[in-house]
């Protein structure tokens, strides 16, 4: 295929461009996955550098700030007497118990105003293992500032989020690898050699495929036992989405192998003295990989999603790792939610991060399907 | 082949499925350590249930074959289940499962079928409308609407819903499916319209996200099918539009759709277990919730067994639907 390039008005210029750079171009083109994959980068980002985005440590409750409501509207530039001031600041809250209900009621101390800082110092870190530090992105000097609000043992809600999306968004990530594998092993044994393997594996797929994937999920990550250390469930839950939701893939990838397997390049390579697994490796992997991407791009929300149900219902991750599913699990009270409304917001982050894998899924299944170009 | 015989086959075909998921679940239910007698115990103790004689041990243990290897205790545990009889759930001081499902299970098919109902009644008009009024002002905003109900998880959605309701509205009719005055009465007037009150939120909670998906598949189906010879044919032939588009592009794009049932179903009974968890309604979900959290796996096990025999049923009802509308269906079988 040739893209016409434009060097100047007179001359113009031919490029060949390949398959790769093709789909490349196609993907640009639509908008809205473009700015999902920003959004999801952005993201991914902020939670690989937890430690320094987040203005406090994950576990560091602030006595005297329990359940303090988010700050993020009360950012102001102009001060009560209306002067401007080029850094944004806040009022410092105040906290004072409510004499009938006993519940902290925070105020607005209109006397003490403090500013927002980029790159303070505040609690040290080690970052990924091996970076020490103790610089973050924002900060206030001497106050406290929670952007989302706080939790009931007063931890900043912004930085358990941020520190939750690692475990939220690394899930679907690490999970979908396990599925890739899986699926892709399965889905070309039995569309490549066909007969009775391909009988008994579409079967097994058939079935798997019958029985709700978040109840089988449940099912064995109740099993995970109590007593392992949050790390060791983390992994156990990983293997588990990754173990059951193969069968999608598979079965879609059974029937692009199968009418590959009939084109004449195959033949060919056939004759030439290919050996199976040059022809699986070299040609018929090479054919696939596109939809493999699609779908697993598109697997990864479902296990977004799967892993905050099941946290949000107990069975999933445990404290002291946090995720937004876990951080949801508050509002299974239906009084706290109706007290302390801002604790919804890491819904928030998990519609947005599946609606921009959605996004770019979507976007990639029409660049890949040749009837769209 | 007629659909009679087509029918047969595929009810033929099912049974084996049943037995391997069976096998399955039993796999499930042997995977924590320890035997079921003393989980029993353990859980008797834990829920309030006191302490276990030892000799009722020795009976469950007799019932179930713990002794016994892996395929004499899954047949201990199968070989009741088509007279009925489902085991006991030890986490429920003994209550025998059959009771508990003939409790829960015709709420359950019907939140689920009422949910499927819902998403097919509002999905496929809309489907349709954005199809024939492409690029439309209408078209984007839906797509974009469907878009956010697919990422919207059933359960957070429920929360939202929860949330919504208690600052704006009367919240009396959020969660369970009738008011409390109506536990353990017989269905009378009131206690049905008290049930009607209480119905739209979890059928808005499961049904959003499959309706926004087959939404998006009408919506694909229907441009897919306009691009067809055979409309261009009705038009020349001097058909209006309306009859063009519903008549004749609509019943062919619906057929995907009803084959795409078989995998709606296990979904929407996925998300209806997490709404009505969240909901606390009275239905399987819960119960299965429960009997995960107290660590009985042969209820959790048998439960997922019986989801799994209604999705199968379901299949087999989605099968001779699609052998209705589409002739061709029968004849790929033989």
């Amino acid at each position: 295929m040739f893209f016409k390039r434009k060097k100047s008005q007179e001359n113009e210029e031919y490029i060949a461009l390949s398959e790769g750079q093709l789909m490349w171009r196609q993907f640009l083109k639509h908008r809205v996955a473009v700015i999902a994959s920003i959004i999801l980068i952005f993201l991914y980002s902020v939670v690989i550098f937890a430690n320094f985005f987040a203005p406090y440590g994950m576990l560091t409750s602030h006595n005297f700030h329990l359940y303090a409501p988010p700050q993020i509207t009360k950012i102001n530039f102009f001060d009560k007497e209306g002067n401007f001031h080029i850094r944004p600041f806040i009022y410092r809250q105040v906290a004072a118990r409510d004499p009938k209900t006993l519940r902290f009621v925070y105020e607005d101390d209109l006397k003490q105003k403090d500013f927002i800082h980029f790159f303070v110092h505040g609690e040290e870190y080690t970052m990924l293992g091996f970076i020490k530090s103790d610089i973050h992105l924002f900060g206030v000097g001497e106050g406290k500032l929670f952007l989302l609000g706080t939790d009931i043992i007063g931890r900043d809600l912004l930085t358990r989020i941020i520190f939750g999306g690692r475990v939220s968004l690394s899930i679907g990530m690490i999970g979908v690898i396990i599925l890739v594998i899986i699926g892709t092993i399965v889905g070309t044994i039995s569309g490549y050699f066909g007969g009775w393997i391909d009988n008994i594996l579409q079967r097994i797929i058939e079935i798997i495929r019958i029985i709700p994937q978040v109840a089988l999920w449940m099912a064995l990550a109740a099993i995970i036992p109590k007593e392992w250390p949050s790390t060791y469930v983390y992994l156990g839950i990983v293997i588990i989405f990754g173990m059951i939701s193969w069968a999608g893939l598979a079965r879609e990838l059974r029937g692009k192998v199968l009418a590959i397997r009939r084109s004449d390049f195959i033949y060919a390579a056939e004759i030439t003295g290919a050996s199976t697994s040059r022809i699986i490796v070299k040609h018929i992997i090479p054919n696939v990989l596109s939809h493999i991407i699609v779908i697993a791009t598109l697997s990864i929300p479902i296990m977004i999603i799967g892993e905050a149900a099941l946290s949000f219902l107990g069975l999933g991750i445990k404290p002291p790792m946090t995720s937004w599913g876990l951080l949801l699990t508050q509002l299974r009270e239906v009084q706290t939610l109706k007290h302390y409304p801002w604790l919804i917001s890491p819904a928030g982050f998990i519609v947005v991060s599946v609606l921009c894998f959605n996004f770019i899924g979507d976007a990639l299944r029409d660049v890949n399907d040749p009837h769209s170009r | 082949m007629g659909l009679f015989s087509y029918i047969v086959k595929r009810i033929l075909f099912s049974i084996p499925v049943i037995i391997v998921i069976s096998i399955l679940c039993f796999g499930i239910i042997q995977l924590p350590p320890g035997d079921y007698a003393d989980a029993y115990a353990a859980v008797a103790a834990s829920t309030g249930g006191g302490s276990v004689s030892k000799e009722y041990l020795e009976k469950i243990r007799e019932r179930y074959g713990l002794d016994q290897p892996f395929w004499i205790q899954y047949w201990r545990w199968v070989k009741g289940f088509p007279e009925g009889d489902f085991g006991i759930a030890m986490s429920l001081q003994g209550t025998p499962v059959a009771d508990l499902l003939k409790e829960r299970l015709p709420m359950t098919l019907f939140l689920n079928f009422s949910a499927l109902i819902f998403a097919l009644m509002i999905a496929l008009p809309i489907g349709i409308y954005s199809a024939t009024h492409q690029y439309s002002l209408l078209d984007y905003l839906l797509t974009f609407i469907a878009f956010i109900g697919i990422a919207i998880p059933g359960f957070i959605l429920a929360v939202f819903i929860i949330g919504i309701s208690i600052f704006w509205f009367d919240s009396s009719y959020i969660g369970r499916l009738y008011s409390n005055e109506f536990i353990g009465k017989a269905w009378n007037m009131d206690k049905t319209i008290d049930f009607l009150k209480h119905l739209p939120v979890p059928i808005i909670a499961i049904g959003v996200a499959q309706t926004s998906n087959t939404m998006r598949i009408m919506r694909g189906n229907m441009l897919d099918v306009l691009q067809q010879p055979f409309i261009q044919t009705a038009r020349a032939k001097g058909l209006s539009e309306s009859v063009v588009n519903w008549k004749h592009a609509a019943r062919i794009a619906i057929n995907p759709i009803i084959s795409r049932i078989g995998v709606y179903l296990p979904e929407i009974i996925a998300t209806e277990m997490l709404v009505s968890i969240v909901l606390n309604l009275n239905t399987i979900g819960p119960l299965f919730y429960d009997s995960l959290i107290s660590q009985d796996m042969y209820l959790a096990g048998t439960i997922l067994l019986v989801i799994s025999i209604i999705l199968v049923i379901g299949n087999l009802i989605a099968d001779v639907a699609l052998a209705l509308t589409d002739p061709r269906i029968r004849f790929e079988l033989m």
